[in-house]
């Protein structure tokens, strides 16, 4: 049941944004993808999502040849660095997304609908905002309704590509708690993108630093922190 | 903040003169500057767009209010405005779904080619209505490439319903495109790529997450596309063979009575045609008013 991603390439153009990226990752771990800009962890992520097509290697996921599936069978929950809120729905309406589109026979009720909207506006602490529109809240409002509905379809596995990069220091903190919480809470497998390696360290078990469409250590934030094998991660961790 | 500095420095110079009085606003002219630019701006618009607007109704009714009304409901005209709706009818659903298809695969997909459909979509702009006439002429006339197989056929397209469609759909084609790229393309991919996630089809987040984010502006293509539909003469007028009561559309019809010396008809169906087009415009405005709303939310969010 775990996470396998076996030297994933991508090319866009001539210019390669991956370079044959290989982690191992447990099932309900939580790995930080970390690096430089242009270092290939949003198309790694992104190629894990079903939003982008590797041009070579393979990931398996609980037994899944992971990469032959669409995105919208990989019931994996996405959140974006512009949170990508349906603007023309309100919170609720926003969230029940995912069970709504279901066919129907897997389709929750509408009160069971209206239920579990309740409740992980509860898990993400924004109770009652179920009415309004995402224009109507912050910038960080705005990304615990994103989780919200990423985390509404019961995930496989959450993805979350720079989430709190547009946020201040002390939401991206309070909201970087959260989402450990939540992860613990769920135990879902979480794939979490970012620059700031101070982040990338404090929430994750297992870091991935990478560097030019590859990944250069992957470890356990302490024991990475203790023995970077390069001088490119030292000097990163020094940063 | 060099330019910040900047500012305030030259606020800090300004101060002294706005105690003394003599602060002019540095936007601000010289009051006979601006009355003049007004009258010469109202002026223009008088007697360019409102001028002719009122003449073409004070002729209309210049014999009286029946006199107008005998001539629209004459039966050459009613017969016009009849093809001509029909004619808008056909072309505008076409349009608004060949509209949508386009600018929905340029705005949300990459492909080899996109730069040369987006001109190929702006090429009615850029041609004379004449020419794009003439085209269909060139292609399904007695002498054209098709021309043969249709008589044998017993299929008319020239001189008939079918061909002014053609030519109204060609003239008409960019506006409900050229209306969506430009604001398809702003709100970027984000909300498709969620729903995808979130296992949407692509139906369903075509009818759930694209097409309420640009109702407005697409309705807003619709309406222009519409009134071009209507008052389309140039392509029209070479493919229609100007046939009274049955292939002349409203502004044809209007030139026809127009040169037979019959200046209330003329001027009655006008007037008709251009109350269709305020009718338009007055829908337009509405829509305007309600979408910069929409968009200003778009923007915020």
């Amino acid at each position: 049941m775990s996470l396998t991603v076996d030297s994933v390439s991508k090319k866009f153009g001539r210019f390669p944004a991956l370079n044959g990226a290989s982690f191992v990752a447990p099932q309900g771990g939580f790995i930080s993808l970390v690096g430089p800009s242009g270092s290939g962890k949003t198309t790694l992520l992104r190629i894990l999502g079903g939003l982008e097509f590797a041009d070579a290697g393979s990931v398996r996921f609980a037994d899944l040849n992971w990469l032959d599936m669409p995105a919208r069978t990989r019931n994996a929950g996405f959140v974006f660095q512009q949170y990508a809120l349906f603007r023309h729905m309100t919170v609720a309406d926003n969230i029940a997304f995912g069970l709504k589109v279901r066919p129907r026979r897997t389709r929750p009720a509408k009160a069971d609908i209206q239920q579990r909207v309740k409740e992980l506006l509860d898990l993400v602490q924004l109770p009652g905002l179920e009415e309004r529109y995402p224009s109507q809240l912050s910038g960080g409002q705005r990304q615990r309704v994103a989780l919200a509905r990423a985390l509404a379809i019961e995930p496989r596995m959450l993805l979350l590509d720079e989430p709190f990069g547009a946020l201040d220091a002390k939401v991206r903190k309070e909201l970087r708690a959260d989402l450990r919480r939540i992860h613990d809470h769920a135990g879902v497998t979480t794939v979490f993108v970012t620059h700031d390696q101070e982040e990338a360290f404090a929430v994750a078990d297992l870091v991935a630093v990478m560097k030019d469409g590859r990944i250069e250590q992957y470890g356990a934030p302490s024991d990475v922190r203790r023995n970077p094998r390069t001088a490119f991660v030292s000097e990163f961790l020094a940063a | 903040m060099k330019i910040f500095n900047g500012r305030s420095l030259a606020r800090w110079r300004y101060e002294p003169r706005l105690r003394s009085g003599k602060f002019k606003n540095p936007t601000d002219d010289p009051i006979w500057l601006k009355l003049l630019l007004s009258a010469m701006a109202l002026g223009f618009i008088a007697v360019v767009l409102l001028l002719p607007l009122l003449l073409v109704f004070r002729e209309a009714f210049a014999n009286g209010v029946s006199a107008f009304w005998a001539a629209i409901t004459e039966p050459d005209s009613l017969a016009a405005v009849w093809l001509s709706l029909t004619a808008a009818a056909i072309a505008v659903p076409l349009n608004t779904v060949f509209g949508i298809a386009a600018a929905w695969s340029i705005a949300k997909f990459d492909f080899w080619g996109k730069t040369f459909l987006v001109t190929l979509i702006d090429l009615p702009f850029s041609v004379s209505p004449v020419v794009s006439g003439l085209i269909y002429v060139l292609v399904f006339g007695a002498q054209g490439w098709f021309g043969r197989d249709l008589v044998e056929h017993n299929v008319h397209i020239l001189f008939a319903l079918p061909g002014i469609v053609l030519a109204t759909v060609f003239v008409t084609f960019p506006f409900v495109a050229r209306e969506l790229i430009p604001l398809m393309v702003d709100q970027g991919r984000d909300e498709e790529e969620a729903a995808a996630t979130l296992g949407a089809s692509g139906l369903g987040t075509f009818l759930r997450v694209t097409l309420p984010n640009i109702k407005w502006g697409l309705l807003y293509g619709i309406l222009l596309c519409n009134a071009r539909a209507l008052g389309e003469f140039g392509a029209v007028s070479v493919v229609s063979g100007h046939i009274r009561g049955q292939t002349n559309t409203m502004p044809l019809h209007v030139e026809l009575l127009y040169n037979n010396y019959d200046y209330v008809g003329a001027f009655s169906v006008a007037a008709l045609l251009a109350m269709l087009g305020l009718i338009t415009l007055a829908l337009k405005s509405l829509l305007e008013w309600r979408y910069a709303d929409e968009l200003a939310a778009a923007h915020r969010h």
